[in-house]
């Protein structure tokens, strides 16, 4: 038997982990997790890390309008910088760090060779101004990226430069305007679904639209007959996410299409859940006319986890001539970029104008490329049938201690959703977010689709092994089951975290966003 | 005075053809904490069930829709500077926004408060 002869103790005593009961540490730290002011309160008077030569006696050609105080920029040393960052990097939660349950959002695994092509100086280090020929490579595989998505689903052409998501979806609804006005018809309302994603209705409203809801039926789904009954001559498009936020198939995807186009309207497609069914369905054979793909989602790098968004369109035969400009097009053996002034000969005259200055986020296309490569065809299928799995894996783990109000309508998709039906009195969904982060997760996304009462939307991806899986729904299962018998601990959650439960209310209500120095006058603003 | 109650959980107090329209405790209770209100001003053309107003809680933002036609004559100013009055006296200080009604009829469509009630019981 090997003895502990140095009174060294090697288990910690049961209550040394409550920090309640925990003696203050004169830092303020916990051991390793540190404390950090912010940048500003860490500012030492004349403190520098670089040193600056005295300057000349200069004669000001300001006419008075010389500043007159400091502008305020903190100064800290060279490591004092470095750690403030670095410490407050160990308070961030990502990917990287554990798994990520954010529904809608397929936080999935950045693989690190997607970050190794995209630093290829040939990538990375291209001006948008440098000449066609000498960026052939970067147009080629522009190139490759946009034929994968048309390829992927079964549309006719691409738009790569849209930066994201909802940008994507403001370039489908501004070519469906384009298209309509072509035709001379221009209408007023866009049909969004209750299960669609939050930025439909905003984007439609951006475009100048009025925004109709069309309700869910009691199975999560798009009500085709309040569909039906709705549209007419006023209706330019309907917004349709599927797979829908309820992480549910639209089954009736093929007849909205139909009805949507017999009333002389278009289909406007959320790809944000296209992770679910990359490589297995088309939404071209479906009836979509333009969709919107996250290549931060569904070909990695999501949110926090890599590069930044970038949310290219893909159009129907019909959108396709109003698609924007620019294109990269092969002509010979040469890629070009088909600009305003070569628009018209080049057969894009109808375009409807450009989304950005220039091509797109050339870092996410090298991204998607290789991740597209690394993964092949049937690579990307088993993605979708990994994701799907993980996600049924969670619903069905948890159903009997939170209530799935569509599990009963079968399988769900890339998400799996819960309310917080069952819970004790005066506890929620929130309660349960907070008790996660005690557990060392990411809350799922909470309070969203707002047809169910404390959705709590969980969206696992094909990153996780079933063992990740187990542990988070077993830390999931302990913090519902705390919910359900009104535990009162659970409402001081969380208790490990940095920082304990924070006013949202009065952040909300009197938000502070600029660092004001305290010395400094009210006036001063 | 009379007061409906709308499926949206709006309510509206009828005095003559001046109504007075908020959001009803329950829906108040529902929001949770709100943050921002946005009442449409003085002029504005409402039609009943479209949207009229936005409120903005700490979880989600929702669409009050006006529970009957006419042109609003008055925003609420005082819950625009103070958006907890919405949770705080939802049926009272924190009404919404007072207009003059364009087809007092249209009042038939909606429930009185014991009908109300009883629909939020179903809920």
């Amino acid at each position: 038997m090997s003895m502990n002869t140095q009174g060294r103790i090697s288990r910690p005593h049961p209550d040394n982990d409550a920090p309640d009961g925990a003696p203050a540490t004169f830092t303020g730290n916990r051991a390793l997790m540190l404390e950090e002011p912010l940048i500003f309160e860490r500012d030492g008077e004349g403190v520098t890390g670089v040193d600056f030569d005295e300057l000349p006696e200069v004669t000001s050609c300001l006419g008075g309008l010389e500043r007159r105080r400091p502008i305020g920029l903190p100064g800290l040393t060279e490591p004092e910088a470095v750690r403030h960052y670095t410490r407050l990097s160990r308070q961030n939660y990502g990917i990287d760090l554990g798994l990520f349950p954010l529904g809608s959002c397929t936080m999935k695994h950045n693989p690190r060779l997607n970050e190794r092509m995209a630093r290829l100086p040939g990538f990375a280090d291209v001006h948008p101004l440098q000449p066609i020929d000498t960026v052939q490579g970067a147009l080629a595989l522009i190139d490759l990226v946009g034929h994968w998505l048309v390829t992927l689903t079964g549309m006719h052409a691409v738009a790569m430069s849209p930066k994201a998501g909802a940008h994507g979806e403001l370039c489908g609804l501004l070519a469906i305007r384009a298209a309509l006005e072509a035709r001379g018809d221009a209408r007023s309302v866009v049909l969004v679904p209750e299960s669609a994603h939050g930025t439909n209705p905003a984007t439609a409203a951006f475009c100048g639209y009025a925004v109709e809801s069309i309700p869910a039926t009691q199975g999560g789904r798009v009500d085709l007959g309040a569909l039906k009954a709705r549209l007419g001559p006023d209706v330019a498009a309907v917004m349709i996410t599927n797979p829908n936020t309820c992480g549910l198939f639209e089954p009736d995807m093929i007849a909205i299409g139909e009805a949507v186009h017999t009333a002389g309207g278009l289909v406007y497609c959320d790809g944000a859940n296209f992770n679910a069914i990359v490589g297995r369905v088309r939404p071209g054979d479906l009836g979509v006319d333009a969709m919107h793909i996250n290549l931060h989602k569904t070909f990695s790098t999501p949110h926090g986890g890599g590069g930044p968004g970038s949310g290219p369109v893909v159009f129907s035969e019909a959108l396709a001539p109003f698609a924007p400009l620019p294109f990269v097009e092969k002509q010979g053996e040469r890629f070009v970029l088909v600009e305003e002034e070569t628009a018209a000969q080049a057969g894009h005259g109808g375009a409807f104008g450009r989304m950005t200055a220039f091509h797109g986020q050339m870092g996410m296309f090298t991204r998607a490329a290789a991740y597209m490569l690394s993964h092949g065809a049937d690579g990307l299928r088993q993605v979708a049938e990994d994701a799907v799995l993980s996600a049924n894996y969670v619903l069905r783990s948890l159903e009997d201690v939170l209530e799935a109000p569509f599990a009963g309508s079968g399988p769900c998709m890339h998400e799996a959703l819960f309310s917080d039906a069952g819970f004790a009195e005066g506890f929620s969904t929130l309660d349960v977010a907070k008790g996660l982060i005690d557990e060392g997760f990411h809350p799922m996304t909470m309070y969203f689709p707002l047809v169910v009462h404390g959705a709590m939307l969980i969206e696992p991806t094909e990153t996780e092994s079933k063992a990740a899986l187990d542990q988070f729904v077993g830390a999931l299962r302990s913090v519902a089951e705390r919910a359900k018998t009104g535990d009162s601990a659970l409402k001081a959650a969380p208790v490990y975290a940095p920082r304990r439960r924070l006013d949202e209310t009065l952040a909300a209500r009197k938000p502070v966003l600029t660092y004001r120095e305290p010395s400094l006058p009210a006036a001063a603003e | 005075m009379p007061r409906y109650f709308t499926r949206e959980h709006e309510w509206i107090e009828v005095d003559g053809s001046t109504g007075t329209v908020g959001i009803t405790d329950y829906a108040q209770a529902q929001l949770g904490d709100i943050v921002f209100v946005e009442a449409p001003p003085a002029g504005t053309r409402v039609d009943q069930s479209k949207e009229a107003a936005v409120v903005e809680s700490v979880k989600a933002a929702s669409d009050v829709y006006a529970p009957a036609s006419g042109e609003v004559t008055e925003a609420n100013a005082a819950l625009e500077a103070e958006p907890a009055l919405a949770n705080s006296a939802p049926e009272t200080d924190g009404w919404f926004f007072r207009l003059t009604l364009s087809d007092p009829s249209e009042l038939e469509k909606l429930m009185d408060e014991d009908a109300y009630k009883s629909f939020c019981a179903s809920l």
